[in-house]
């Protein structure tokens, strides 16, 4: 197994989606020299995920919301590419990042999905922009064949033009599941319903919210107007109960619950379908920016993101973050923040050059120097604009004024926080679990043996139980049941079980062959002989 | 009205690819979890503890669930690789 190592950059992007591309791109504006380490096949992650072009789409688009930006910035992204601005690797599953002696980073990544060569990128800064998954709750039948994300529906949808079955229920909670049903029935699957946990009226607490963020609302009228067209209903305070079927799923028996998330006694029903798409929300993908020590903070609705300051920097120096790794909240934010990292970088890069050649090496200097004080003149305080903004935006290359940026992304962040609040991880689904119930899909870990772990063998929280049982010690990871055993458990102790302090430790994101392990030394490894 | 009409997809003729032996037709282009669900089969795995069925689940490359062996090299994820005219796919233990 080979490895590659390259020389250094003036920043690593690890991910091309809406974050990172715009980051990129952004740096690239700049004169930055860019290099983007990307697990997809193309740039757009999973919110523009699109057929590959041997698939040869004339309107790849036709399923995606807001292609026409998604195409700007793609032009852009390429163009930069074909300069030499900006080395972007497909397929590149980053495993590790680390601050080197010498200053900076080293990024190390997969080459492929066969995993069969490492590459490793140094760069002086670092933008992690490593998106998100989809949150799962555990219940009896989830793991049938057919029963399969939301999103997943969607990715594989919009990456392959193939729908995960012919009569898709679409359940669980949050925006995507509108989003989901209406791709699949413009793809001609049929929808029998869309099966939501939470209530709707709660949007009327955020007014405020809603009224600044109008093309939101426009969106979710469009997909209310598709699902009414295609006479698709949406059953809201409505819980999936249970999945049935013997080698695959083929019903699923739903139920209205109260404020609770309790089923209501004699209001539960029974659909036929060949596929269940379901989700609860999104989790950001942290494992890089943890293992770098990078404060994080809980989201209104418990889940951890990376903590930043306005101009996306992270607690660590050197280190930036955008998209939903810094808050769950869509690609319109993601792009905003990517921008705006950007331009921070460059900022940062500059104040660098300017500093000129001194005894630390330059990027060590740029490391510990990017964090010294605001970098962004202009900048004085979100919503504020100072005189010379959008002259000094575009003498930087900036594409937008960062003031401008800042109150888009203000507003956008209170959507998030509003969707939040509708859509929090439902009350009362730990009540339809059995003891056979997988709650560690990996590992096929039942309810069963956790309940034993804490009653038998005194787990009193959630790391114990993980250790006694290999909950969340499978291949994805704890990814899957990462929010449910720690629900799990605090049921079984009575509550008792404490929140975790911060995300848990994941040295490796993902997989690594031992051979690529093994040759990948301190620092960037020489080419192996 | 499907996928592929929907975005007015032109792509070459699908090629197989063998699956345990069993032919699977894939477009070119397309993740080998789409063109299992294309064919109908949701299911290609079976687990380590209590030997049930699984396939793709969450479809971004995050749950491990779809794992496959490519031409001998095991732990692909399914939903992720874009399979060639050639290729032979064995599924995991």
């Amino acid at each position: 197994m080979s490895e590659t190592a390259d020389a250094a950059y003036d920043v690593v992007v690890v991910g091309a989606g809406p974050g990172g591309f715009a980051g990129a791109v952004a740096a690239a504006d700049a004169g930055l020299a860019v290099a983007v380490l990307d697990a997809g096949s193309a740039p757009g992650g999973q919110f523009w995920r699109q057929p590959a072009a041997a698939l040869r789409a004339r309107r790849p688009g036709a399923l995606h919301h807001g292609w026409r930006t998604y195409a700007a910035w793609r032009g852009r992204f390429d163009a930069h590419v074909a300069s030499g601005a900006v080395a972007y690797f497909a397929e590149h599953h980053v495993w590790a990042a680390e601050r080197i002696a010498e200053g900076g980073f080293a990024v190390h990544a997969l080459a492929g999905v066969a995993r069969s060569s490492g590459r490793t990128v140094t760069a002086a800064t670092l933008l992690l922009a490593t998106g998100a998954y989809e949150r799962q709750l555990p219940f009896p039948g989830w793991t049938l064949p057919g029963v399969v994300t939301a999103g997943g529906a969607q990715a594989q949808l919009k990456d392959s033009l193939v729908v995960p079955g012919r009569r898709v229920v679409v359940a669980g909670t949050g925006p995507l599941l509108l989003t989901v049903a209406a791709s699949l029935v413009s793809a001609g699957a049929e929808v029998p319903a869309v099966v939501e946990a939470a209530d709707p009226l709660r949007y009327a607490r955020h007014p405020g919210a809603l009224v600044r963020n109008p093309g939101k609302l426009v969106e979710g009228a469009g997909y209310a107007a598709t699902l009414a067209r295609y006479r698709v209903p949406v059953h809201t305070r409505h819980a999936v109960v249970e999945a049935h079927g013997d080698r695959w799923v083929e019903a699923v028996t739903v139920a209205k619950t109260d404020r609770a998330g309790r089923l209501l006694p004699g209001r539960s029903r029974t659909i036929a379908c060949d596929a269940l798409a379901v989700g609860y929300g999104l989790d950001a993908q942290l494992e890089l920016a943890v293992e770098l020590g990078c404060e994080t903070r809980r989201e209104p609705d418990g889940g951890w993101v990376l903590a930043v300051d306005d101009e996306q920097r992270t607690s660590v120096a050197g280190v930036w973050a955008a998209g939903e790794s810094t808050g769950i909240g869509g690609a319109q934010l993601a792009l905003i923040e990517g921008e705006l990292a950007g331009a921070s970088l460059a900022a940062a890069h500059r104040r660098r050059t300017v500093r000129g050649a001194g005894r630390q090496s330059p990027a060590a200097a740029l490391a510990a120097g990017g964090h010294a004080g605001r970098g962004m003149p202009g900048v004085a305080a979100e919503g504020r604009a100072s005189p010379a903004t959008a002259a000094t935006a575009r003498a930087r290359g900036t594409s937008v004024a960062p003031s401008l940026l800042l109150r888009r992304r203000s507003r956008l962040r209170a959507f998030a926080a509003a969707l939040q609040d509708v859509h929090p991880v439902p009350g009362g689904w730990t009540d339809r679990l059995r003891d056979d119930t997988e709650v560690c899909r990996c590992e096929e870990v039942p309810l069963g043996a956790i309940r034993d772990a804490v009653t038998e063998l005194g787990a009193t929280e959630p790391r114990s139980a993980k250790l006694l049982t290999r909950a969340g010690m499978g291949w994805c990871q704890g990814r899957m049941c990462g929010t449910a055993v720690p629900c799990v458990v605090a049921e079984l102790t009575g509550g008792a079980a404490p929140s975790a302090a911060s995300p848990p430790s994941r040295p490796l994101a993902c997989p690594v062959p031992l051979g690529i392990l093994a040759g990948t030394g301190d620092g960037p490894a020489p080419r192996p002989t | 009205m499907n996928g592929f009409t929907r975005v007015g997809a032109s792509p070459d003729a699908a090629f197989t690819v063998d699956v345990d032996g069993t032919p699977v037709p894939v477009v070119p282009g397309q993740t080998l979890a789409a063109a299992l669900w294309a064919a109908g089969i949701t299911a290609w795995r079976t687990t380590r503890g209590q030997g049930r069925p699984r396939g793709a689940f969450c479809g971004i490359g995050s749950c491990y669930d779809c794992l496959v062996v490519v031409n001998g090299v095991a732990g692909v994820r399914a939903c992720l690789v874009r399979p060639e005219a050639g290729d032979v796919v064995r599924t995991h233990e």
